[in-house]
């Protein structure tokens, strides 16, 4: 906790907003600037993915590969046999929404530090729909061995998260990122760091287990949840594999409950994942808030978010529920 | 090495099959024996290795695209001296760096874990692009097998298309035309042809020889090495089961390893070139 600085501003309307992808984007070049071994793949969404200010610095070391997601995931694969560090784009429906087995066979079981780029994930993409609103893939990357998965709060960890990925040299990764500006509630100094997750805000009623852009909206549900005298403490998860055992099972011993947020299925996703962390240590009640067993549909961002409960106010509205009927854990009971 | 001691190599990588599968139990046969000469003149002649030192950096490279005929390649590694021949019949075996499937972490030499099918010519592109593009080193080659029932996967023309655009001309592809898949033949499971005209249209030179003829297969490949501006493919008519006459043209066999008559006889047969020749110590 000490050492987390917030953003002052995070509560407040006029917070700054940038998409998690503008941090990916910037991450991806200084990087390249670090290490000559990183490598851009793009999947005929440069622009979008944001790895254009990587294809613009360095396009010897950039390929465009078109629209052919199974190719793009083995081409680098290939391209890691030969010592390089490459970072595949494309949406999250596409890769690994198409190429899961590519990533299986020829980056996990082949143990190359292939780098998957999910971007637009979430409901939060929009008006193109379901389609395009990747929510399983969390599911889907997390059941990998080897696989590590991050899904960065905002765009300066997004910028942080992209950096310590291209820094592992030996592992396939995965990196999740929406379409939409979101709060930016960390800062330059805040640490981050593969396999942590921090408590950024501290209460003894209950820990909301927060996961990727969701975190800013958790943050502000504490704070209404605050003033209904319920103490919420938030646990920010960017590593969502592997997962910071200790801290959330500490911050759980210390709360009795757990509500766990994201954008994406809470079934197998990061609320099935929380179940299992505490079905193995510490079985205290628990509320998952995400997609239950359905798709997206079309509208703007801020009204799916609200639409499906994804907004502080639908998260606070479902805490406090849950904590006036659910008692807290107690060892033994 | 000449052609006849190539031949007979291929011969030897034959019985080690044979031998591989009796004792796994199960595996695929017809594969792995068909591509036993052109697996064999890689190895042999084609191909700048060294088996003491696999991750040699001047290396060459090969790619089996088609990971379940891996017994052929383990049994030409084994021949190559990469590890003893004792080893090959822990083949399938818990423990073992033979896995059923290739896996490049456990077995020094290999380059890519496969068995899915249709993902080892994209690897290989990735190579390829790599060594000509970024380092640009233009002595290295990669070398790639796939299956022809393997064609049906996307993902192997999406490598085509990708390999004919970048004029990949560092990679050489061969293609094992046996005509059989799992559920049959090719032509009626899903039809290929007009293989050769697919390739060509992905911008690739063609080039068509006889999988069994050692000299053929080594001049197509130098013929490859000769084309500067294109990827190049040669497609080798095999026979599948090749050498042993009651696996040889049954799709059957694919999948399918012999039991321990079945292994007698084929032996017999590759001992004995099916009877043309009288092999000392088998009491024919």
């Amino acid at each position: 906790m000490s050492d987390y600085t917030l953003n002052p501003h995070y509560a407040s309307d006029d917070v700054a907003k940038e998409p998690t992808r503008a941090g990916f984007g910037r991450g991806l070049k200084k990087a390249g600037e670090l290490d000559e071994r990183i490598v851009a793949l793009c999947a005929d969404l440069t622009d979008s993915t944001q790895m254009s200010h990587f294809a613009g610095a360095f396009p010897e070391r950039f390929v465009e590969i078109g629209v052919a997601e199974q190719n793009l995931v083995t081409v680098a694969s290939g391209m890691a046999r030969m010592g390089k560090v490459p970072f595949t784009a494309s949406y999250a429906a596409f890769s690994p929404g198409r190429n899961w087995e590519q990533i299986r066979t020829t980056a996990c079981l082949n143990e190359q530090p292939v780098k998957i780029v999910g971007a637009h994930a979430g409901v939060s993409v929009g008006p193109d729909g379901a389609t395009h609103q990747m929510l399983e893939d969390i599911a889907l990357m997390r059941v990998l061995p080897h696989m590590v998965v991050l899904n960065p709060g905002d765009a300066i960890e997004a910028e942080k998260a992209t950096m310590a990925l291209a820094r592992d040299d030996k592992n396939p990764g995965y990196i999740r990122l929406a379409r939409e500006k979101t709060p930016i509630f960390s800062t330059e100094h805040t640490p981050f760091e593969i396999g942590k997750a921090y408590v950024l805000h501290e209460g003894d009623d209950v820990s909301i287990i927060s996961t990727g852009t969701m975190t800013a909206q958790a943050l502000i549900a504490a704070k209404q949840l605050r003033e209904l005298g319920i103490s919420a403490e938030v646990v920010h998860v960017p590593t969502i594999k592997p997962l910071d055992v200790d801290t959330i099972v500490a911050s759980v011993a210390k709360t009795g409950r757990a509500v766990s947020v994201e954008e994406a299925q809470a079934a197998a996703g990061f609320g099935g994942l929380i179940a299992e962390t505490l079905g193995d240590h510490m079985p205290a009640p628990l509320l998952r808030i995400g997609m239950n067993d359905r798709f997206g549909e079309s509208g703007s961002p801020d009204e799916l978010l609200a639409h499906f409960g994804f907004d502080a106010g639908s998260i606070a509205t479902r805490v406090q529920e849950f904590v006036a009927n659910r008692p807290q854990y107690k060892k033994g009971f | 090495m000449t052609i006849t001691q190539l031949e007979q190599k291929a011969n030897t990588v034959r019985k080690d099959i044979i031998t591989m599968l009796e004792a796994a139990g199960s595996g695929h046969s017809a594969g792995p024996l068909g591509l036993a000469d052109v697996v064999t003149a890689l190895y042999f002649t084609i191909m700048n290795i060294r088996p003491e030192e696999p991750e040699w950096s001047e290396r060459d490279f090969f790619f089996l695209s088609n990971g379940h005929t891996v017994p052929v390649q383990y049994a030409v590694m084994a021949e190559r001296g990469y590890f003893d021949v004792s080893e090959l019949t822990t083949l399938r075996k818990l423990g073992s760096r033979l896995q059923g499937h290739p896996e490049r972490t456990k077995l020094p030499g290999l380059e890519n874990t496969s068995g899915p099918l249709g993902s080892g010519l994209s690897q290989a592109a990735g190579v390829a692009y790599t060594l000509q593009y970024m380092d640009k080193n233009p002595k290295r080659w990669v070398y790639c097998i796939t299956g022809d029932g393997e064609l049906d996967e996307g993902n192997v023309w999406e490598a085509a298309m990708f390999a004919g655009k970048y004029k990949l001309s560092q990679l050489t592809v061969f293609v094992d035309r046996n005509n059989i898949q799992i559920d049959g033949r090719t032509e009626d499971v899903m039809p290929l042809e007009d293989l050769a005209g697919k390739w060509r249209s992905f911008g690739w030179h063609v080039q068509e020889v006889d999988g069994h003829n050692m000299e053929s297969l080594i001049d197509a490949a130098d013929m490859a090495k000769a084309i500067t501006n294109r990827p190049s493919v040669v497609i080798m008519h095999t026979v599948p089961g090749k050498g042993v006459d009651f696996m040889e043209y049954d799709y059957r066999w694919h999948g399918m390893p012999p039991n321990h008559d079945q292994a007698k006889v084929a032996l017999h047969e590759l001992r004995t070139l099916k009877g043309k020749i009288r092999h000392e110590g088998e009491g024919v």
